[in-house]
């Protein structure tokens, strides 16, 4: 574990390098350059909103605004943009980074950072951009979202865990690249993002205590649009399983350390 | 003391039946793979500071394999590998380079991964700029550069800072001559001042120029170590290895070995070098007129016969060489059973120092197609100068020198 720690210390440089080069990446030769990070997204909320408002907007009581639904589903984006952003760039984590791993000694624990801390840096500008547009909407920003800060950490334990199993996994068995897009659509479904979750029939919702997602979206619910404390109860209980999850896949990443490069 | 260690190391790659297994495997279960192949099998050597060691072999003899075990990207099924200090290699000219950054961008980010910080390039940046010598392209965006100017900065990047081993791969022969000249001169400054090389090749003549030693590799274990001189005669001797034919190394008196090998159809029998008297010399003086004189013996019925032949200087390196192919002298076909006298002529131009002269019988434009005989150091001979004005270097050259 010490020695987990001490070699981000010492590739630091690497680290940070690699963050700014993903990022120069995305904005090089785009005309919209980073403004592509959040057009996706907010096009994503524009669309479910306008589908959809007319027939859940009388939902939301604890909202006070007209355009209270558009406000729950961008708060519940927010978190989902960047779970689904991690775990999609985990897939790629080894199995992309072949060429460096194959010739030049990396350590592997350098690779989850850089892209957790790629995916927080995107996510912030999407944040930015729903301040101002929820300032916009006539709802400003509440002192809850200082809990923001605790909220992603949980949420960046959970995918990274999740990331990880699936990047060891997905360099002997490919197929885990295809599955894995579908169980994200699946989970985006079965967490209530696009709809409130008072609307499941109540012997369902029971249900939906089995989904370690809900906590996490729910507290992006509290603290951006209900402008209330998140459940901590709930969100420890996710955090306590995103921590299993990271020794899990750390523990993979151990086992698999010395065949990897082999069949890479 | 020894900078680099590897002791018994084996390298084998495992399959499973399924992947599943594989994974299963990891968490104790009982699954074993269903077959192993063997790349490296029980290599072990040790090397000093300031050596400079090649490393050559057939393709898939496991060179590449052994050098990502040395840098440390693959880890060895059995033994153990020791670095004493840092290991660069030039085999990953380019690495991480991303082409929407400038030359500059990229030099922090390559030495990044390398480990060096901000600020310990800072130090060096304009050492790196004026070693690339690409002006103001260093400051572009890499995806305008061409693959030489990637070569240059890569090169400079690389060797910003002597490391106590460097990796030289087939990489070197990249880049315009004059880069080459460059890139050649700061790696024999590094070995100076203590660095180890590592050189892998099939060029002889760099691995001669360059190495102190070298191993020969052959299907993942080392069959030679020794003087370059006489392990590349070996590797050339392999390369030519067909069936039946055989390879055999002799001592000689003066402790040098000689490497004979083929398929024996053909034999040198007797070989001289004789001045304009008839007289059989060992030593020749400088521009005496000489006459090399090669009896062949043909053994069995072949279809053609070409004579190959070849002066090298004391460490191997070819000064000159050619055949009776390109002389447009082709035997075919000999006589079974006679004897064929060779005379080639020739001014013994050369500078000071001991010579040999390697002899090749085969029926083409090389010893590669069918190799009948191939015998290095057939003959010795040493050059002295007692006419000449003093000079330096393996020719002569009549010169003559005017001013006003």
């Amino acid at each position: 574990m010490r020695g987990w720690f001490r070699s981000i210390r010492d590739y630091r440089y690497f680290i940070i390098s690699s963050i700014r080069s993903e990022l120069v990446n995305q904005f090089a030769r785009s005309r919209l350059g980073g403004l592509w990070i959040i057009v996706h997204p907010l096009v994503m909320v524009a669309i479910y909103a306008f589908v959809l408002s007319a027939v859940l907007s009388a939902k939301f009581s604890g909202i006070d605004s007209q355009y209270a639904y558009a406000i729950y589903l961008t708060s519940g984006i927010l978190g989902w943009t960047l779970f689904s952003d991690v775990l999609t760039r985990c897939l790629g984590l080894f199995v992309g980074n072949a060429d460096l791993l194959k010739k030049m000694v990396v350590p592997k624990i350098a690779l989850p950072v850089i892209t957790a801390g790629a995916g927080v840096i995107n996510n912030l500008f999407l944040f930015l951009a729903i301040l101002v547009i929820f300032a916009l909407l006539g709802h400003g920003p509440s002192l809850h979202l200082l809990w923001l800060p605790v909220i992603t950490a949980v949420l960046l334990v959970f995918a990274l865990g999740l990331g990880l199993i699936a990047a060891v996994l997905n360099v002997f068995i490919r197929d885990v690249a295809q599955i894995v897009p579908i169980v994200l659509q699946f989970l985006f479904w079965f967490t209530p993002i696009v709809y409130p979750v008072d609307i499941i029939p109540a012997d369902l919702r029971g249900l939906i205590g089995l989904n370690p997602l809900h906590p996490i979206i729910s507290a992006y619910h509290d603290v951006l649009a209900y402008q209330q404390a998140p459940d901590l109860h709930a969100l420890a209980i996710t955090a306590a399983a995103g921590l299993g999850l990271v020794a899990l896949g750390f523990w993979l990443v151990r086992q698999a350390s010395a065949e990897m490069v082999d069949v890479l | 003391m020894t900078l680099l260690s590897v002791n018994s190391v084996s390298k084998s790659f495992r399959e499973y039946a399924s992947e599943w297994k594989r994974v299963a495997s990891w968490f104790g279960l009982p699954f074993s793979p269903v077959a192993e192949s063997v790349v490296l099998r029980d290599v072990s050597f040790r090397i000093g500071p300031g050596e400079a060691v090649g490393i050559v072999g057939q393709n898939g003899a496991g060179k590449s394999t052994l050098l990502k075990l040395i840098t440390g990207t693959l880890v060895p099924s059995l033994g153990s590998i020791h670095v004493n200090g840092r290991i660069a290699a030039i085999l990953e000219l380019g690495m991480g380079f991303n082409p929407d950054l400038t030359g500059r961008q990229n030099v922090y980010h390559a030495a990044s991964i390398m480990g060096f910080g901000h600020s310990e390039v800072d130090q060096v940046i304009h050492e790196i700029e004026a070693f690339a010598e690409i002006g103001g392209y260093f400051d572009e965006p890499m995806r305008v550069y061409s693959s030489g100017m990637q070569v240059r900065v890569a090169f400079a990047v690389a060797t910003a800072w002597r490391p106590e081993v460097l990796i030289v791969d087939e990489a070197l022969s990249v880049g315009d001559s004059y880069f080459q000249h460059k890139s050649f001169g700061r790696i024999r400054e590094f070995q100076q001042k203590g660095t180890t090389l590592l050189i892998v090749s099939h060029d002889r003549a760099s691995i001669q120029a360059l190495c102190s030693r070298a191993l020969l590799l052959e299907k993942g274990a080392i069959i030679k170590d020794g003087a370059p001189e006489e392990v590349m005669d070996f590797y050339n001797a392999l390369i030519a290895e067909k069936e039946n034919s055989s390879v055999e190394v002799r001592r000689l008196e003066d402790g040098r070995a000689q490497t004979s090998s083929g398929t024996g159809e053909a034999r040198v029998e007797e070989i001289g070098l004789y001045n304009r008297d008839g007289v059989a010399v060992e030593h020749v003086k400088v521009g005496e007129p000489v006459e090399l004189r090669v009896k062949v013996n043909i053994v069995r019925e072949i279809p053609s016969l070409v004579l190959g032949f070849a002066i090298r200087d004391r460490l191997g390196q070819v000064i000159y060489g050619s055949n009776t192919y390109h002389t447009g002298q082709v035997i075919e076909p000999p006589e079974t059973g006679r004897r064929y006298c060779f005379r080639i002529n020739f001014p013994a131009n050369l500078g000071v120092g001991s010579y040999s002269v390697v002899t090749a019988l085969h029926s083409g434009d090389s010893h590669v197609g069918s190799n009948y005989e191939w015998r290095d150091i057939a003959l010795v001979f040493d050059m002295v100068n007692t006419g000449k004005v003093t000079f330096q270097g393996c020719t002569w050259l009549d010169t003559t020198i005017d001013y006003d």
